[in-house]
């Protein structure tokens, strides 16, 4: 790894949150989370305990100035956290500071923070403590006039928990998600490690993206991530695994359902690989991923199916015309068809709904027909992190996989970004021969193997497709001319 | 409970604070001194007052839930009234505490 050997790191256990962190939090020190009301910041500190509890056995204490409670037991309960149970085995304490309705105390002269101070010390060796979360700073301060008394209090209060070797998140309040500073205005400066939650309308469309400002002397990745927050897996980053470099990788191959592209290809494809197919609509996308799927049901392995160009019934009827019966695939348990619209929910949604299947389902291949499709719901760069996402949670399972998608309506480029990080990309659409319209193929570029790089006919018929030919003569298969990226923003 | 009237709140009745600190510094001093000198002065012969250091006793603090110390909290007659701070002033902590006659402004050189 890149990372300097001086910082240790500890795992949070939010989904996604550790590979954009590049191995999680700097461990014994302090992380302010920040971000505007109803950004997820509450959910950052509360999942970062309690996944510290469940998955590595490391008991939290939880600082609470905002939420009562009992309102974060019911809370974390939604999302499978039965913080009751931890208490009473001693791995979980709560230092509830929050206000009571109406409470308000009068202050006469000087005072400080030490009983806060030393709840939280007493809680933290209580139970061993090695993760605190506070939520959050904002409530502190506005909970007492002296601000410069309690800024001081609470970097004492940091370097105490530093001290203490524990490692923790602490949350506070901005008043806009990009005018750079949080509500008391230096916090962000003062720690040395600072993540930004935001909540942003974009496109007419909700956006919830975490960035990783700063972690002092350790790597992390930079700009904005998409994340959502899901009812029963909480944070969810998306762009996941799939920038982390492959421990290891398939040799073994296996067919794409036609023999002549697996010719194409080297041999069929590797066993992990990602494919891209992108072709014009009627150009026979949907018929190579039905027979795509269908290797996986005639080789006795699990394939599920997202289709969002067509009904589950117009899919029934493509398929039978090409000679393939979905029914029986499906009734045989080895084949599962789910065919949405894409506007019935967000991207991120789309993700979370497919990873499910994934984990339900365990399919030895996934086929994505249409994912242009989303497009209608999402900017490019939604569409791109949606096919790192799903990219990453294939590869871990080598899953083989195909999308297929067509040129999108902005024009190419998101797609040929896309292209960029699948492993195979294949072109497929209408030529216009001399007096007739054919089709024609080409594998635009393979990973790790040589692969044809001739353009062939193709022809479909009733027994479904077949490459032919080297086309004669020159063709431009390729859709279109590239576009400069920035010219297609928005 | 029931049997009895509910307590006057006359000068006579017992009047029982509990003051929160953390560890023994100069603050915690000068608070404590304060209050035992504005009780003298109010409450002369009818109260009592307690000392808790949340650094020795935090499982305490945590009960009443203080954030801030010193406190003093006013534990009867009820309600808690709940003042922060080494009660410099000490006429004002006097009647933020509620305690008879307070309301009255002290006289200058009056030894409060």
């Amino acid at each position: 790894m890149t990372d300097r050997p001086t910082i240790q790191r500890i795992l949070t256990g939010i989904s996604g949150f550790d590979d954009i962190a590049v191995g999680g939090l700097p461990a014994s020190r302090s992380t302010l989370v920040s971000g505007t009301t109803g950004s997820g910041k509450t959910l950052f500190a509360l999942e970062f305990l309690a996944r510290g509890i469940s998955g590595f056995d490391q008991p939290g204490v939880f600082i609470t100035f905002d939420e009562r409670p009992g309102d974060l037991r019911v809370n974390a309960r939604s999302l499978g956290f039965d913080i009751a149970r931890w208490e009473a085995e001693g791995r979980w304490m709560f230092v509830d500071a929050s206000l009571e309705a109406g409470e308000q105390t009068p202050t006469v002269g000087t005072y400080d923070l030490g009983a806060l101070t030393a709840r939280i010390a007493h809680a933290v060796r209580q139970i061993g403590a090695r993760r605190v979360s506070l939520d959050s700073l904002g409530s502190v301060f506005t909970r007492f006039a002296d601000q410069d008394l309690v800024r001081r209090e609470l970097y004492r209060l940091a370097g105490m928990l530093d001290s203490l070797e524990i490692t923790s998140v602490i949350t506070t309040e901005r008043d806009a998600d990009y005018n750079g500073v949080t509500r008391q205005g230096v916090e962000e400066f003062v720690f040395d490690n600072v993540v930004i939650l935001r909540h942003v309308i974009r496109g007419e469309r909700r956006h919830r993206t975490v960035e990783i400002v700063k972690f002092r002397g350790a790597t992390h990745r930079t700009g904005e991530w998409l994340f959502t927050i899901d009812p029963e897996d909480g944070l969810v980053v998306i762009p996941v695994a799939f920038l982390a470099p492959r421990d290891r990788a398939s040799s073994e191959r296996v067919s794409t359902g036609n023999t002549e592209l697996d010719a194409m290809v080297g041999g069929g494809v590797f066993r992990d690989a990602v494919v891209l197919l992108i072709g014009s609509h009627g150009g026979g996308k949907t018929l190579a991923a039905l027979q795509f799927a269908d290797a996986a049901y005639r080789a006795g392995e699990r394939c599920l199916f997202h289709a969002f160009d067509e009904t589950r019934g117009q899919l029934g009827r493509n398929a039978a015309g090409w000679g393939l019966d979905l029914d029986v695939m499906e009734a045989s348990g080895l084949l599962r068809v789910a065919a949405t619209y894409s506007e019935v929910a967000s991207v991120e949604d789309h993700f979370l709904r497919i990873r499910r299947d994934i984990a339900d389902f365990a399919p030895a291949r996934l086929v994505i027909d249409g994912i242009s499709a989303l497009e209608r719901r999402a900017t490019p760069r939604t569409l791109l992190d949606f096919v790192i996402a799903l990219g990453g949670v294939v590869r871990e399972r080598e899953i083989t996989t195909l999308f297929t998608s067509a040129p999108t309506a902005r024009g190419t480029s998101p797609i040929m970004e896309i292209a960029g990080i699948t492993d195979v990309t294949l072109v497929l659409r209408h030529i216009e021969g001399p007096g007739t319209v054919r089709r024609a193929i080409a594998v635009m570029q393979t990973r790790g193997s040589a692969h044809d790089r001739a353009i062939r006919e193709v022809a479909i018929d009733d027994t479904g497709m077949h490459v032919g030919d080297p086309y004669p003569g020159i063709l431009r298969l390729l859709p279109d001319a590239p576009v400069p990226p920035s010219d297609r923003e928005e | 409970m029931e049997d009895q009237p509910p307590a006057a709140l006359t000068p006579m009745a017992t009047y029982a604070f509990r003051m929160y600190v953390a560890g023994r510094s100069r603050r915690s001093q000068a608070a404590e001194e304060n209050l035992r000198a504005l009780c003298d002065f109010y409450l002369p012969g009818c109260h009592e007052i307690e000392i808790v250091d949340a650094t020795e006793q935090p499982a305490l603090a945590e009960e009443e839930r203080i954030l801030a110390t010193p406190i003093v909290i006013r534990k009867s007659p009820l309600p808690g009234y709940r003042v922060i701070g080494d009660l410099s002033d000490r006429s004002r902590a006097a009647f933020l505490l509620g305690l008879p006659d307070s309301g009255r402004p002290s006289p200058e050189g009056q030894r409060l």
